[in-house]
């Protein structure tokens, strides 16, 4: 088991390591690190021999523990103790992902096999307008999530960049961009709700008491997803070397150039993940929407006037206020949380092939 | 674009120009992308739209429509809890007139009566009648001079779900007395005397009593308290409350919703809880003392409640506003019920929403929208003779002038 | 901290040989731009904020008898603040160390071709809607507790204040601890994320000149990897927290919340937070009502403040690439 990291990628910088591992003491090869993982897992098993009946969760902690624990144990006494530290601190990181795994596994798990005795083509061609109780679609929803989605993103992704490009690059360390950073502190707290009860009274007043749009919701949700942008992007931009900024510069290209097409290029991963995480902080919104958008049985494609529904509020509508029978609309509401992991998981999809395409080859 | 001679040409072109192509060109495939997901299916949707109408014929085969088929749209707001009924009667007035659109947000009582004495909504959607200030203040509101009217449309009656398997199979009777002493945590033990007094022959056991209540404001729990207020007011003292904790006894368990209480009750062994009857599933649900009997609830018995009780005094004489009777002499009338009004205007300015508020309000208030909110809903009808006195009301919506 | 170091000071470069204008307009213009968006934040939380002080005020002011519950603002608000802070500081902790150890594994352990599609996993996750995780919560996540950990954390840790063992413990699982894993598991993708970017963008060099010398995967960590990704990793568990404080639907669906302060976290009787009280309320509030819970919302506005400028200090102080 080689010691260096393997996303070095030129391994030959890894021969130190494993010159120093040789040097030293023995070492712990592959096999010896199976035997203990084989191990723990035995152990972790006959955990839960005693009570008779299988207990999953019992199983995995004890392994993990025993894992921990042997793996320290061994090293400690194999190799060096400083060899331990690093096998000690390989396994916790490892062990650490397992344990996530379990609850991450257990949502997706919940969501697919719940989402998917509604998951057929009925459900994304229909609507519910008319319907009660078995059948119906979420067609509408759907249109409505990627048309108020789709203009979240428009107004705050420009919005919340250009605010991060400000802080790091032109605002420094000013008395303006220090209070803007702090604002947008304050903007990651507004509740959701009082965003929606925000733009809602914004467009009372200009359209009168009752107003229900796809643009209201979008309005709401932009001050939801801007700090999110906001926040992603000025770290990824922080983190370009400044070093790439005054090459550019000695050679002459103007500040915008440089911001434009050194700088943003080199961070354009990290903002893209940024981007699509604060999509995903805004598609599943339920109760900015509520007061906002409204909700509609039917297909609504004009964002500026009438209600528009979308898959949240579609969800959370079939979940609290069922129809008899309640199976039917619960089987919607998580068919309806099905499709928007799937969105979303095209969303990123889309993102991460995007971002390996403008990565600037060369860099890390 | 680049006008600079640029010492290191490949730099420029290669790393540096192309990128920024590239992310225009990738904002736009996303929005295209974006765009292409909903509109490869637009045909099949309005084709699809005409169908999807059929089912919800069957709640209105023997439909009594009045009159020629209305069209527009018409907009109502406010209580949750005809929510799932109102889908109902959306359902099948929508297949009735296939050019109407009836539009609710359930956004709450409180929120429902605010937006249409704004003028925000066409009716309301109420868990309580205006208040008095309300009443006066839709004279303003409405065209006219007569202001708004109530209409009791829906009756939901509220069961008593318990978790005991210990006594499966018999029926439990409690009296208001003791359901108002668990609720405000007197009575803590399901081996209490005061239960085995009301159920000879079950043997109960040794189980702490987990009441559960619901956590977020509601009209259910309004109704529910207010019985325990009026048939219990020497156990209960609290009132009738819309928001438990903190103005209530405090103690038990809280959750969100019907759906919610009917989870926490199933989930603890011991539990007790007030939940929208038709959501109770296969939870046993108690047996109420009233009118010196036990009496299990049921859509029919729930609906009596209205003619048990009295109209509110003052009002417009089309007004159906309610004092709600929980305390009916008859031991055929079940007391824990939800009563729900529609709020309409007896006058509006102009004649179409006129045509659709008296043709919504007739649909909701005849058998078939009655038996559509129950089939929705399970909520429970109402009587022949209310119906008939509500009919005469909603013939008095006029356009002013 | 960039412009210590950065163009305004640097000489200005020459126009000539940057072939006119275009290169001031340009610059003109971008600045513009950013500064725009800037101000334009400002704008909108100047909006927001006198939105909510003309919505909340009425509380202080208002005729007190429309509240079914006519106990001051601050007795009212408190349980609250606790909750909030209570809760999203026992998921903040949950969630922290596992989300670091998650990226680091993701960044620097896992062989490079997982790593892509574990981290693409662990995003997606970000994007579950918060009523699913509510309803996955109730449903899946406190009957385990409530049956395992719950009676043992009450049987061998009852002397801690937090399992106190004089009270009934939770037959349902609902319950602040509950809460607080699920929020946890939610907050976890976005803190992960915003950390592995953060891990793969050290500098080769670091990481390189600490392997020359020597140093183990470990070593190499703790010395390059951590030290450059702190600010990183801080902004993501502030974005995580900030999350946590404002999440509604999930504590609304899965607490049993009571009015009081609760230490207890096993318990039926927890203290709520402000947002989810917002959502449980809200929706049938009326009047003087909906007032109050606007005002609650301003307190969690400063809340959220407060707690972010801490971690700004702490950020800060830390190590950034732009210094570089």
């Amino acid at each position: 088991m080689t010691l260096a990291a393997e996303h070095q990628p030129e391994s030959d910088t890894e021969s130190p390591t494993n010159d120093n591992d040789r040097i030293t003491s023995g070492s712990l090869a592959g096999r010896g690190m199976f035997a203990i993982v084989g191990a723990s897992f035995v152990i972790g098993a006959l955990s839960w021999l005693p009570s008779g009946s299988i207990n999953w969760a019992r199983w995995v902690i004890v392994t993990l523990l025993v894992y921990v624990a042997g793996t320290y144990a061994v090293a400690r006494i194999v190799e060096s103790p400083r060899q331990a530290t690093d096998r000690l601190a390989t396994a916790i990181v490892t062990s650490a992902f397992a344990l996530v795994l379990l609850p991450l596994i257990s949502v997706v798990w919940t969501v697919v096999d719940k989402g998917s005795n509604r998951f057929d083509w009925q459900f994304y061609s229909e609507t519910m307008r008319g319907v009660v109780g078995e059948g119906g679609g979420a067609y509408h929803g759907i249109v409505g999530t990627l048309i108020i989605t789709g203009l979240t993103t428009l107004f705050a992704v420009p919005f919340g960049l250009f605010t991060a490009i400000y802080l790091v690059e032109y605002g420094g360390n000013g008395r303006f961009a220090r209070a803007v950073t702090g604002l947008v502190d304050v903007m990651t707290g507004i509740p959701s709700i009082v965003a929606g009860l925000f733009a809602y009274a914004l467009f009372v007043l200009i359209d009168g008491p009752g107003h229900r749009s796809g643009l209201a919701g979008a309005i709401a949700l932009t001050l939801l997803m801007t700090p999110v942008v906001v926040r992603a992007s000025e770290e990824m931009l922080r983190l370009v070397p400044n070093e790439l900024r005054e090459a550019s510069y000695a050679l002459g290209v103007p500040k915008w150039k440089t911001i434009a097409k050194i700088v943003l290029p080199t961070a354009i991963a990290g903002i893209l993940t940024g981007v699509v995480l604060a999509i995903a902080r805004v598609i599943g919104e339920t109760a900015p929407l509520l007061v906002t958008a409204g909700l509609a049985q039917g297909t609504n494609w004009n964002p500026l006037d009438g209600r528009m529904t979308t898959l949240p509020v579609y969800t959370y509508q079939a979940y609290k206020f069922p129809t008899l029978p309640p199976s039917a609309s619960i089987d919607r509401a998580w068919a309806a949380a099905l499709t928007l992991v799937i969105i979303v998981a095209v969303l990123f999809t889309t993102a991460r092939i995007l971002s390996s395409i403008l990565k600037p080859q060369g860099l890390k | 674009m680049n006008t600079s001679p640029n010492p290191f040409p490949h730099w420029s072109e290669k790393n540096v120009n192309s990128p920024k192509r590239r992310l225009v060109a990738g904002a736009l495939v996303l929005t295209l992308v974006a765009a292409a997901c909903g509109s490869d299916d637009d045909t099949a949707d309005t084709s699809t739209e005409d169908s999807t109408e059929e089912p919800a014929a069957e709640s209105t085969d023997e439909t009594a429509a009045p009159g020629s088929t209305v069209s527009g749209t018409l907009v109502g707001a406010g209580a949750s809890s005809q929510a799932a009924g109102m889908q109902g009667w959306q359902a099948g007035f929508q297949a009735i007139n296939e050019d109407a659109t009836i539009e609710y947000d359930a956004i709450g009582s409180g929120g429902g009566r605010e937006l249409f004495l704004s003028g925000g909504s066409s009716f309301a959607g109420s868990d309580a009648f205006l208040k008095d200030e309300e009443f006066e203040a839709s004279k303003d509101r409405c065209a006219g001079e007569q202001g708004a009217i109530n209409l009791p449309h829906y009756i939901s009656p509220i069961a008593i779900p318990y978790n005991l398997p210990q006594i499966e199979g018999s029926t439990l009777n409690l009296t208001p007395d003791v359901i108002a002493g668990i609720f405000a945590n007197e009575i803590a033990n399901w081996n209490d005397p005061a239960i085995a007094a009301l159920n000879e022959g079950i043997e109960f056991p040794d189980v702490n009593i987990n009441p559960v209540h619901r956590s977020d404001e509601s009209g259910t729990t309004e109704n529910f308290t207010d019985y325990m207020a009026q048939a219990a007011p020497d156990v209960w003292s609290f009132g009738a409350i819309e928001v438990w904790d903190g103005d209530g006894p405090g103690g038990g368990e809280g959750a969100q919703g019907t759906s919610g209480v009917v989870a926490a009750t199933a989930a603890g062994e011991g539990s007790i809880g007030y939940a929208d009857a038709s959501q109770i599933g296969d939870l046993p649900a108690a047996a109420v003392g009233v009118g010196g009997e036990f009496l299990e609830f049921s859509p029919a018995a729930a609906g009596r409640i209205v003619d048990a009780s009295e109209r509110l005094e003052g009002r417009n004489e089309f007004d159906f506003a309610i004092e709600v009777n929980r305390t009916p002499d008859s031991s055929d009338v079940y007391p824990i019920a939800l009563v729900s009004y529609h709020i309409v205007c007896l006058e509006y300015p102009d004649q179409e929403t006129v045509d659709l508020v008296k043709a919504f309000m007739t649909y909701v208030g005849s058998e078939a929208g009655q038996a559509a909110s129950g089939a929705s809903a399970g909520s429970a009808p109402i009587s022949p003779e209310v119906r008939a006195d509500i009919l005469k009301s909603i013939d008095a919506i006029s356009v002013a002038g | 901290m960039i412009t210590d170091t950065a163009p305004q000071s640097s000489p200005a470069p020459d126009d000539d040989f940057l072939g006119g204008d275009t290169g001031k307009l340009g610059d003109r213009v971008f600045h513009g731009l950013s500064l725009g968006a800037a101000a334009l934040i400002l704008a909108t939380l100047a909006a927001v904020a006198t939105f909510l002080f003309k919505e909340g005020l009425p509380t202080f002011t208002g005729d007190k008898s429309e509240l079914d519950n006519t106990e001051s603002f601050v007795s009212y608000v408190g349980p609250l603040v606790f909750g909030t802070i209570y809760i999203s500081a026992l998921a903040l902790l949950i969630a922290t160390p596992i989300a670091i150890a998650v990226a680091l594994y993701i960044s620097h352990y896992s062989p490079k071709k997982l790593s892509h599609t574990l981290g693409y996993f662990i995003d997606i996750l970000a994007a579950i809607p918060s009523v699913v995780y509510g309803i996955w919560g109730i449903g899946v996540l406190a009957p385990i507790l409530s049956r395992s950990l719950y009676p043992w954390l009450d049987d061998h840790a009852g002397f801690l204040p937090f399992f106190g063992s004089d009270v009934n413990v939770s037959t349902s699982g609902r319950t602040m601890l509950t809460v607080a894993i699920v929020l946890a598991v939610m907050i976890l993708p976005i803190i992960t994320a915003i950390s592995r970017e953060v891990f793969l963008q050290t500098p080769r060099l670091h990481e390189e000149a600490s392997l020359a010398l020597g140093a183990t995967r470990w070593e190499v960590i703790r010395q390059a990897v951590l030290p450059y990704g702190r600010s990183g990793v801080i902004s993501g568990a502030m974005l995580g927290l900030g999350r946590a404080l404002g999440e509604t639907m999930a504590v609304a669906i899965i607490l049993s919340p009571a009015d009081g302060y609760f230490w207890n976290v096993i318990t039926n009787s927890n203290s709520n937070t402000i947002a989810a009280n917002i959502a449980l309320q809200f929706p049938e509030s009326s009047g003087l009502e909906v007032n109050r819970l606007i005002a609650t919302g301003l307190v969690l506005f400063i809340i959220t403040f407060g707690v972010n400028a801490i971690a700004r200090k702490i950020a800060n102080a830390g190590f950034s690439g732009a210094d570089g």
